[in-house]
């Protein structure tokens, strides 16, 4: 992985940028000493690190514009950065740019359960977004692994889905406005607690544009009362093919369940060792999530039930209390971490139409072969998002580069499958080079124009997204 | 009239243009400022690819709706955003086609519940204003590779590019349906009445109140859960309600969808969107000047009817709107009236220059739809 040359005259003005920010934020806002900049050398695709030049953490909106006409003015590069937990390299700095970091705009600014919004700064967290209105029945839908940590700054810039986004839609679905810095210093609101745009969908286009045609400091979020109760049901499944079929085979049915997550053997095994769920002796498992009142989730767990029957399931355990629902997504829940114990692992984000999953896993069994790397795969199954985790080891000379190579074939089978690169983690730096893959030289071309009217300059987050020659014009 | 049947011959048509085009799918959303232009009309048409495991389907832009709906029924399945069908209330012919309730971005009842249009548009292929072909998105249900052009594209009204193609994200049919109705609430007690149904636990997938008429809460899923749902919430917030099944149930969500109530009387009607909450005071603030209204999404969409005179009380509309906060688009007025009122909301300045400078990028000889959405 290749980032673009640090600008020899911005290193040597550090001093200077340094100062100027000095000046327009808080003393405690500006980090420049090289110890605490480790900090933000890298998200959690940790294996790309580059201290920025400086690091800053406005506390307001006003802050955030004051720090944009600075860095406008002096030409620096800016990379917005929420908690940090991007996968694809979205938060990862050069060493000329500065990282704004938005951690501390967590305050909530407005709930109104009447007309289900509640109005957030960027920087809090995902969890307590749902923290802050739980107690009187509501929730914010889109709910990433991560979310305990990860910002709704880098949810809205990734546009990040989460196990339930099967029923209730990815962050996009319910982002229904921001406040938003541009490049030049600019506030701009786009949207508001009502639906739909009176315009062109402005709003559409920033979620999931990877920091790059503005930083959001505030956004409007649907929320939704919460369901009666929700209740698992877990079935294993003698291969991966038939755990497939079954999938497709509940999603025709006029059932929604609210999440299907897969896991598959190597998977299943790593997380058993880990943390112990009693997860059964299989090649796959489904776990579906279904919601409602007591009787609306037997009703709908029986139907379940029937279709997985169809496919000789291995095993069927349908949750009948909450310690039993906790039991079986304990093992899901814990599966990044579980695989993180054995070795270091690439997380891939690839989705494929459903329809492929048998064929697609077949060949990530392959490839792993031929490459001689282990692979596990744990993912969203109701909307074909693959998550499958390359191990590694990043200490072996070649291996990291070796896992590279793996995921990209992985990547290039997705889109081959009539898929894409990435699902919910984004484009980063990470996929960067293979959007020519899924892209055509016009697809890429207007989409890089928008950045052009959002941030002539190239200072937003500019090495992401589009492979680096394709944009070296624009960078320049 | 140029009626088109390929991308390629598309691409090349425009490309070759060398005045304004008016690009028309069905020809039945005749919406926004009048265009002045050859016409274009997109007969690329045909399912090309359906799914029914996957719940993905792949059309020309050109497709009739009709005939969607109708291989989607086949295997039990629909389109979730439920899209008006504008010839209801607009009076015009022909078949309206999915690219332009993509374009359009329109979405019924069920929008409250479901999403958008624009949410279950998960790829589209177009050919911008220089003639080149371009795609975004896939035909997967999760997808951000890229910058979402495709939410973009939905609601532009094909003034950035002309839809040749869209994938959809589509539904299964619920087992059932039912709708609970009470009669002679007012505006604020209507609106009311549809916040607590949406602020219950049971996914109400449609909230409606026709100002002096009923007020309308959908149901929908498997027989027990709808009987259960329904159940509950006569019992408890919805309690003095009746309910409706069946096909009766599925007519009155026809006619909200299409504005029926509002269709048959003459007069201009506009589009509101602001948050439910801020519905009855907006009622309250046009006063007679409003001759029917219909409201939609638990209260946040508001159609009304006033007389086609002057600027159809756009100034003292947007006003009120702009001070709560939403926006009003002028649905339906003859072309005249469209030629001189804004149809569309005007954006404050720094939203109206990226909007105009998108559509230098996307279109930059001005060819596509020029002035219909007023940038
Ligand atoms: C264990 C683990 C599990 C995960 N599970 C999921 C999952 O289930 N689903 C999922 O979608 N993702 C998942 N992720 C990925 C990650 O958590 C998401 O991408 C998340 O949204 C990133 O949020 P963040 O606040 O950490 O953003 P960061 O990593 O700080 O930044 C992410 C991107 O957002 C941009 N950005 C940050 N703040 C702003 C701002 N204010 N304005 C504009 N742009 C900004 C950054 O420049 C960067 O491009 C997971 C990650 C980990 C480590």
């Amino acid at each position: 992985m290749q980032m673009p040359q640090p600008r020899e005259e911005l290193l040597a003005a550090k001093d200077r940028i340094v100062a100027r920010l000095e000046e327009v934020l808080p003393d405690d806002a500006v980090i420049s000493d090289e110890i605490e900049l480790k900090a933000y050398e890298c998200d959690a695709l940790s294996a790309y690190r580059c201290p920025p030049l400086c690091a800053v953490l406005p506390a307001s909106t006003e802050e955030v514009a004051a720090v944009m006409k600075v860095c406008h003015e002096a030409g620096v590069p800016v990379v917005p950065r929420g908690a940090g937990t991007s996968l694809a390299g979205g938060a990862l700095p050069t060493a000329d740019s500065v990282i704004l970091g938005v951690a501390r705009l967590n305050e909530v600014l407005e709930t109104d359960y009447d007309n289900r919004f509640i109005r957030v700064q960027s920087g809090r967290t995902n969890l307590s977004v749902t923290g802050a209105v739980e107690a009187d029945g509501f929730f914010y839908a889109p709910d990433p692994s991560s979310q305990l940590a990860c910002a709704i700054a880098g949810n809205i810039a990734m546009n990040s889905g989460g196990a339930h986004c099967l029923k209730y839609g990815v962050t996009t679905n319910n982002l229904l406005g921001v406040t938003m810095v541009m490049a030049d210093g600019e506030v701009v609101e786009i949207g508001g607690p009502y639906l739909d745009a009176g315009g062109l969908d402005l709003l559409g286009l920033v979620c999931g544009s990877e920091g790059q045609l503005g930083i959001v400091t505030e956004a409007t979020l649907r929320i939704l009362a919460k369901p009666e109760g929700a209740r698992p049901v877990l079935i294993g499944f003698s291969s991966n093919v038939v755990a497939g079929a079954c999938v497709s085979d509940i999603i025709k049915t006029g059932i929604v369940p609210v999440a299907i997550e897969f896991m598959d053997r190597p998977c299943i095994e790593a997380t058993e060792a880990f943390v112990h769920a009693g997860y059964p002796d299989c090649e796959a498992l489904l776990i579906i999530e279904v919601e409602g009142s007591d009787a609306e989730i037997e009703d709908q767990l029986s139907r379940i039930v029937a279709i997985a029957e169809r496919h000789d399931p291995v095993e069927i355990r349908e949750s009948a209390s909450a310690e039993e629902s906790a039991k079986i997504w304990l093992g899901r829940k814990s599966a990044f971490g579980a695989m993180g114990q054995i070795n270091d692992y690439m997380c891939l984000d690839g989705t494929i139409p459903v329809s492929e999953l048998p064929h697609v896993l077949e060949r990530i069994g392959e490839l792993s072969e031929h490459y001689g790397l282990r692979v596990g795969n744990v993912f969203h199954a109701g909307d074909g998002n693959m998550h499958p985790l390359i191990l590694y080891n990043a200490n072996e000379p070649g291996q990291l580069e070796k896992c590279e190579a793996m995921g990209a074939d992985i990547l290039r089978l997705c889109v081959e499958v009539g898929g894409c690169l990435t699902g919910e983690h984004g484009v980063g730096v990470e996929k960067r080079e293979l959007m020519e893959t899924q892209y055509a030289p016009a697809d890429l071309d207007i989409q890089m124009a928008v950045k052009d009217v959002f941030d002539p300059g190239w200072l937003l987050n500019p090495a992401k997204v589009f492979p680096l020659e394709v944009s070296a014009s624009r960078r320049a | 009239m140029k009626r088109i049947e390929s991308e390629a011959e598309l691409a090349e048509v425009v490309a070759g243009a060398n005045g304004a085009l008016r690009v028309k799918g069905g020809g039945t959303r005749d919406v926004g400022a009048p265009v002045v232009g050859e016409v274009l009309e997109v007969g690329i048409s045909g399912v090309t690819l359906y799914e029914p495991g996957s719940l993905t389907m792949v059309v020309g832009a050109g497709t009739p709706v009709a005939e969607i709906d109708a291989v989607l029924a086949a295997e039990g399945q629909r389109l979730a955003f439920e899209p008006m069908d504008h010839r209801v209330l607009l009076g015009t012919t022909g078949a309206p086609t999915i690219g332009g309730a993509v374009a359009a971005n329109v979405s019924g009842p069920r929008r409250i519940q479901a999403g958008a249009a624009r949410d279950f548009t998960l790829g589209a292929r177009f050919v911008d204003g220089q003639g080149r072909i371009v795609k975004n998105g896939g035909r997967v249900m999760k997808n951000v590779t890229g910058y979402d052009l495709v939410k973009l594209m939905a609601g532009s009204w094909g003034t950035l590019g002309v839809l040749t193609e869209v994938s959809l994200k589509v539904q299964a049919r619920p087992e059932t349906e039912a709708t609970l109705v009470a009669e002679g609430l007012d505006p604020r007690a209507g609106v009311a009445k549809l916040s607590a149904a949406l602020g219950s636990p049971f996914d109400v997938t449609g909230a409606a109140h026709e100002v002096g008429g009923r007020t309308l809460v959908r149901i929908e899923g498997l027989t027990d859960q709808v009987a259960y749902r329904t159940g509950a919430l006569m019992d408890g917030v919805l309690a003095g309600f009746e309910r409706i099944e069946g096909d009766a149930s599925a007519d009155v969500w026809a006619g909200i969808r299409d504005v029926a109530p509002l269709a048959a009387a003459e007069g201009a009607v506009w589009k509101v969107s602001v948050t439910p909450g801020d519905g009855p005071a907006l009622l309250e603030a046009l006063g007679d000047r409003v001759q029917g209204a219909l409201m939609d999404w638990g209260g946040g969409l508001i159609w009304l009817r006033v007389p086609e005179r002057g600027n159809c009380a756009a100034g003292v509309l947007r006003e009120a709107v702009a001070k709560v906060g939403g926006h009003a688009t002028l649905v339906r007025a003859s072309a005249e009236t469209r030629a001189q009122v804004p149809v569309f909301q005007p954006q404050p300045a720094p939203i109206a220059a990226l909007s105009r400078q998108l559509k230098a990028k996307f279109d930059p000889r001005g060819i596509l739809n020029p002035g219909l959405m007023g940038v």
